[in-house]
């Protein structure tokens, strides 16, 4: 029995901490103030960022038309009199915009609206978009000419701005493609009823234009060129890297060549994509023939670049399924094939495809290898998925990313809203392919 | 999950790949990013008013387009390259060499290049001995080569008010660059006197004494932006101080933000820029593989449109957007519908 030293002061009661629990806790208090500054500035920053987008993109989801009736008249449209597309065809929009200047005239009139604006200024209210549409539309159907039809045309995107507020009469004033003329017109045409801002499916549908038209800018293009970019994806990653994966999980030697083939693997997810563009221009263009800004050699490149990732991902799928799995299915006589067709990778399947849609959301934001196959460009023919010519995905496309790149160039001041819509539906369809693989994982997780 | 189904898709993909041949019907271009917005009016009016396929613009630079253009003659090379400069003697060496041997060279207009500050800001009227003196790397002084330590506009010219200055230039890639070392620097250069001085000092070499004359000081008062206009204007809405270099086209779309300075008393515009008074502008042209114009449906057609009067005409969109049009347009017509060759001497 060792008697403790007796300093002759009190014991300390556990209830009052001495200065070292002090100093831990208060090192525990510190490390939890910084984690939550951390998440803090995470969020504050993915806060800023997504008002500035929103705020300056949703707009670009509205847009402002005006409502005319155009007089189609026979003896402009159509000079040979019997309807002649070739004949017809002569008449370039150009032509169709003077009628279009026509048609408003005629409504400011109606509507006794006084203005101080000469013709040429009045007809910059309507879109250089709008005489396409008309003419579009009259070549479809030869039998509208010589009628007056009523057209919900694009307003310029000067007027359109100025119902968004990026335009005010003040800096109109200072403005060379405007004035506070012009907007005032404007304003009078709404009280008409002839000017509406409404929900625009157009800039989900309609192709690019060019910077003389912000307002008619719209990304159908580039989503029919991501959505064919992901199926070459799909179809050619998925496959491909589930093969490899599992013979290297399941069937390959442990030696030096696979642990070769594995570091190399996963060096190759972390090389530049910029890379893979230099390499599918030199492969699939120069080498291949295929053609250039096409969704073919577009996916081609994303294939390459996203195959790691689906490797690395499906690999630890078939890792996480348990050995008892394996053997048990061994041990009732299935071979070593059906043990892991019939077992394993359906039970590695949620991890596999949640590796692969995280991929394809990785490839439809990839810009930088898109860059040098030609798919940063000026598109404005819907590109088919098949054609006789062009072969399977052959006809030139942009993509959603690359449709933000070329937006944030232009000078037009429209262009800036047109590009935060761009990222808000870039946004969303990354939102829509993560939340189908938290689903996915979630619904038919295993665990053991 | 069969993964039978899908190697099978997979080789049937590949398959179709191979089988079918890859052609196009649309016309190919790339280049400039100066020429890119009005090839891209006049594409997209070509692809309205015509049957064919609306041509596919690319940008990318003068050098990078040419270098494409200049790979070879087939369909998976690109038919025409924009370039804010004429094609060099290297670059057509470079194309006789992969078998682009007749080039047709057609200049659209011309493309103005102006100094702009914040809209708030003070104004200026330069001339290009003060641009001169104020980024010059070094300056003569004394009869001696010593570093610019001006660092305020007042200091280049009592006329000009108390300004720090902060100049935002195009980066060494652009095209725009070039002109302003040319036209500017240069010119400044000669204007001041300082060349003379500095051949003086360099014992009679005028090719050194030009790159002198056209080095920017690298202290930070000038900045090199290797993005595009819209950069430029970003670094000026953040620093009302700064004054940037833009086109003639971007200013005009920005003119409620960007109030344009004065070169040698002219303001810049369409007009004296086509009449010559202005001095800083350049030509813009495009190239056409004369090897294609068969080949590819439409190719013949665009270059023709383009060059009409409908639209590089002085009161064509082109115009309207901030081309100078070429006052030998009717000229260019001719040589384009008639395929006239670089170097044949038309």
């Amino acid at each position: 029995m060792t008697d403790f030293p007796n300093t002759g002061q009190p014991r300390q009661s556990l209830l009052n901490l001495d200065d070292r629990t002090k100093k831990r806790n208060a090192a525990e208090a510190r490390f939890k103030a910084y984690g939550i500054a951390a998440i803090v500035t995470a969020m504050l920053a993915l806060a800023i960022l997504l008002s500035s987008v929103v705020a300056n993109g949703s707009s670009a989801f509205r847009q402002t038309f005006i409502t005319i009736d155009v007089p189609l008249d026979a003896d402009k449209l159509d000079k040979s009199g019997v309807r002649d597309l070739d004949v017809m065809k002569k008449v370039t929009t150009i032509g169709y915009a003077k009628l279009l200047r026509e048609g408003l005239l005629n409504a400011i009139t109606d509507a006794g609206i006084d203005t101080s604006l000469s013709d040429k200024e009045i007809a910059t209210l309507i879109s250089k978009e709008a005489p396409a549409t008309v003419r579009n539309s009259v070549l479809a159907n030869p039998s509208l000419v010589g009628e007056t039809l009523t057209f919900d045309l694009l307003a310029s995107g000067r007027i359109d701005g100025y119902y968004k507020g990026r335009v005010t009469l003040e800096s109109a004033a200072l403005d060379g493609n405007t004035s506070p003329e012009a907007l005032m017109l404007a304003d009078a045409l709404k009280a008409e009823g002839l000017i509406t801002t409404r929900f625009n499916w157009n800039f989900l549908t309609a192709p690019d234009a060019s910077d003389q038209r912000p307002e008619a800018a719209g990304l159908g293009v580039a989503i029919l060129g991501s959505l064919y970019m992901m199926l070459v994806v799909l179809f050619l990653a998925l496959p491909i890297g589930v093969a490899a994966s599992i013979y290297l999980e399941e069937f390959a030697p442990k030696n030096r060549w696979t642990d070769v083939i594995e570091v190399n693997i996963s060096n190759l997810a972390a090389v530049p994509s910029i890379v893979y563009g230099i390499l599918g221009l030199a492969i699939f263009i120069n080498f291949m023939h295929f053609n250039q800004s096409s969704p073919l050699v577009g996916g081609l490149v994303l294939t390459l670049m996203t195959l790691p990732t689906i490797i690395i991902s499906t690999r630890a799928a078939l890792k996480s399924v348990p050995p008892s799995i394996r053997d048990a299915a061994l041990g009732v006589g299935a071979s070593k094939m059906q043990s892991v067709f019939h077992h394993v990778l359906p039970l590695a399947a949620p991890g596999i495809l949640t590796g692969t849609i995280i991929g394809l959301a990785q490839a439809l934001g990839e810009t930088a290898p898109l860059l040098l196959i030609g798919m940063v460009a000026f598109v404005r023919e819907y590109p088919a998925a098949y054609t006789e010519n062009a072969g399977l995905f052959g006809e030139a496309a942009t993509a959603l990313p690359v449709q933000v790149y070329n937006w944030t160039q232009r000078a037009d001041p429209g262009f800036v809203e047109r590009a935060s819509g761009a990222i808000i539906t870039l946004l969303v369809f990354l939102l829509i392919m993560n939340a189908v693989a938290i689903f996915l994982r979630r619904k038919f997780e295993r665990r053991w | 999950m069969s993964t039978m189904k899908l190697t099978a898709s997979t080789l049937a993909i590949t398959a179709i790949t191979a089988t079918a041949a890859m052609a196009r019907d649309n016309v190919q271009i790339a280049g400039s990013s100066t020429v890119l917005p009005y090839a891209a009016i006049v594409a997209e009016a070509f692809g309205e008013n015509f049957d064919f396929p609306t041509p596919v613009v690319e940008s990318g630079g003068s050098s990078a387009g040419l270098k494409r253009f200049c790979e070879g003659v087939g369909e998976n090379t690109i038919d025409i390259a924009n370039a804010s400069r004429p094609i060099k003697d290297k670059e057509i060496a470079a194309c006789a060499e992969a078998g682009v041997t007749d080039i047709i060279e057609v200049r659209i207009g011309y493309d103005g290049i102006v100094f702009a500050s914040d809209i708030n800001g003070n104004g200026f009227a330069f001339t290009p001995a003060d641009w001169y003196k104020a980024l010059a790397a070094e300056v003569v002084v004394d009869g001696a080569l010593v570093p610019n330590t001006v660092t305020n506009w007042s200091e280049v010219n009592p006329a000009f008010p108390d300004q720090p200055i902060q100049a935002f230039i195009p980066g060494t890639k652009h095209g725009t660059r070039e002109v302003f070392e040319e036209k500017v620097l240069l010119a400044g250069c000669e204007e001041t006197g300082a060349m003379e001085a500095i051949v003086g000092l360099n014992g009679g070499d005028e090719d050194a004494a030009e790159g002198t004359c056209m080095a920017v000081r690298t202290d930070g008062l000038s900045i090199d932006i290797d993005g595009d206009y819209t950069e430029t204007l970003a670094r000026i809405e953040a620093d009302a101080n700064g004054i940037g270099v833009f086109g003639l086209a971007f200013y005009e779309n920005n003119t409620d933000k960007l109030q344009v300075a004065t070169m040698s008393d002219v303001v810049p515009s369409t007009e004296t820029i086509a009449s010559g008074d202005y001095p800083v502008s350049r030509p813009l042209y495009f190239y056409i593989k004369a090897a294609h114009l068969d080949v590819i449906p439409g190719l013949q057609e665009y270059a023709d449109f383009f060059v009409s009067d409908d639209m590089a005409g002085p009161d064509g969109p082109l115009a309207e957007y901030g081309l100078v049009s070429d006052p030998e347009l009717l000229d260019t017509q001719d040589a384009v519908m008639n395929g006239d060759l670089m170097g044949s001497n038309s």
